[in-house]
């Protein structure tokens, strides 16, 4: 850990702050994703088991 | 071959899928790396201290929130001149990314403006144009969320970003007009380039990198997701018309 | 053209049509802005510009959801859609008789108000020039906001969501203007941005409200 001086926890809570967001986004991004994938491949079983 | 391509839906994901995995490994090691290497190999400011180290998350996010929108208007001339379905997903899918790296930016920016300027607001043009970058997201995502036909929306919403973009430039000129009658100068802005300095300077490119290559990659998953979503409404629809 | 015009005056000023509301309204923001600021009048006199910049903009806004949603409901913006005048020239019309309805009673009101909140004396000059440059691009934006959100149900909050980033440039060099012929300085530069900015407005925008209205119409 550098010694960040008097700064320390500015510089920190910048970090925390930006790669929270950054880890929501792509949290957010992934889950959705996953979540429309897997029921689109539901709808498409369906519909070929009744057609 | 032609970019054309890919706008296939088919295609564009076949495409995106292969080349997502290493986009995804190489635009984490890039930030990890270039934020490790900035945040514990480079000294501090002899001016700023350490909070000089935010820069590898301020710049990057700010660069990213302007050209997220700039690629979003790319998308939507393409869709209203070439009406490609994938571009105008596309341009949906790039919108909250763009607004996280705009909030990323101002967030970071307000942490670094308190000790620096001894306040974490000041309406700043630099400062006070990323706000309405914000609100212009914010209209469009909002937009895009009212209209239930996707066509219409695509529509809409393209056109909302042209209008929005020349809107956005408008206001930046303006605010740099208006803030210039209020204050002498700019003196809380630091030129932020020029007095970087090497050391800072390649940890700083190498973050840069990393969140554009961070941006495509999200861009092209949530776009596939987009794709996939649409086809799901459409198969939904066509079940339900043929139950009828 | 002069007929459509003269229908939607006719509207606007008939039982209902809503005119004057906006006025009312201005009237009303004006009078609370004491309240929440106190009554000192040399602090009023600093605000005063803005204050009626933002409340013309505020009320100009509220008024925006009517302009094309009346004639949404009963069908005649269809028939409007389908006549031989350009849709371009219905939308230059309906701007220009929101216009005449909401932003010119606005801009003759505001000397009026400046009176309450303690404008200085050079201010009146200013802040009426300067909101009857200003107020035609507040319409033109504003219906191409409406044209925007026209088949929405819930469209109004969404509407002032969508219209208030594309005011910004329009306050700035308004509200700018007034403040600097209140406080005796040259305007020159901001009204002529002002004008710039109405007139660009006039001139493009009628054709992306246009081409919004033809999406929402079909």
């Amino acid at each position: 850990m550098p010694d960040l001086g008097k700064y320390a926890d500015t510089v920190l809570s910048a970090y925390a702050a930006s790669l929270l967001l950054l880890a929501l986004l792509l949290v957010v991004t992934l889950w959705r994703g996953a979540w429309v994938r897997s029921e689109l491949k539901s709808v498409e079983k369906r519909i070929r088991g009744n057609g | 071959m032609s970019i054309w391509e890919y706008a296939n839906p088919k295609k564009f994901l076949h495409t995106s899928e292969r080349v997502l995995p290493s986009l995804w490994v190489v635009s984490a090691v890039l930030i990890l790396g270039g934020l490790i290497w900035g945040f514990f190999f480079t000294p501090d400011d002899y001016r700023q201290g350490s909070t000089v180290k935010i820069i590898y998350l301020h710049v990057p996010a700010a660069l990213m929130a302007i050209n997220a929108w700039f690629m979003m208007l790319l998308a939507s001339l393409i869709w209203v001149i070439r009406r490609h379905h994938v571009s105008a997903l596309a341009a949906k899918a790039a919108a909250p990314v763009g607004i996280i790296m705009t909030l990323i930016a101002l967030i970071t920016g307000a942490i670094w403006g308190q000790p620096m300027w001894g306040t974490w607001w000041a309406w700043d043009p630099r400062l006070t144009s990323f706000l309405v970058l914000f609100l212009f997201y914010l209209g469009y995502i909002a937009l895009w969320e009212a209209i239930d036909n996707p066509d219409t929306a695509a529509d809409l919403t393209s056109i909302l970003c042209l209008v929005g973009s020349v809107f956005a430039v408008l206001s930046r000129y303006a605010v740099n007009f208006w803030n210039q009658g209020l204050h002498q100068g700019a003196s809380l802005s630091l030129d932020k380039e020029e007095n970087v300095a090497d050391v800072f300077a390649f940890p700083l490119y190498t973050c840069m990198a990393g969140f554009i290559l961070f941006f495509i990659a999200l861009v092209l998953y949530r776009t596939g997701t987009e794709i996939r979503a649409r086809r799901m409404k459409a198969l939904i629809a066509r079940e339900r018309m043929s139950d009828a | 053209m002069s007929a459509l015009l003269l229908r939607d005056l006719r509207l606007a000023f008939r039982a209902g049509g809503g005119f004057g509301l906006g006025l009312a309204f201005f009237l009303i923001v004006t009078v609370m802005v004491p309240f929440s600021v106190g009554p000192n009048s040399a602090t009023l006199a600093v605000i005063a510009p803005g204050v009626l910049w933002l409340g013309a903009l505020l009320a100009c806004l509220l008024s925006l959801d009517r302009l094309l949603a009346l004639d949404w409901e009963d069908g005649s913006l269809d028939l409007l859609a389908t006549a031989p005048l350009p849709l371009e020239a219905v939308l230059s019309v309906k701007s220009l008789a929101h216009w005449l309805t909401t932003g010119l009673p606005l801009v003759l009101a505001a000397p009026v108000l400046g009176v309450l909140l303690n404008l200085p004396a050079g201010g009146y000059l200013w802040i009426t020039l300067s909101l009857l440059i200003g107020t035609p691009a507040l319409s033109v934006i504003g219906t191409f906001g409406a044209a925007l959100t026209v088949g929405l149900k819930r469209g109004g909050l969404l509407l002032s969501l969508l219209v208030m980033p594309l005011y910004v440039p329009t306050l700035i060099f308004g509200a700018e203007a007034a403040r600097r012929g209140a406080a005796g300085m040259a305007v020159e530069t901001p009204l002529l941005m002002l004008g710039g900015i109405t007139l660009g407005a006039i001139a493009l925008l009628p054709f992306a409200s246009a081409a919004v209205l033809r999406v929402n119409l079909r």
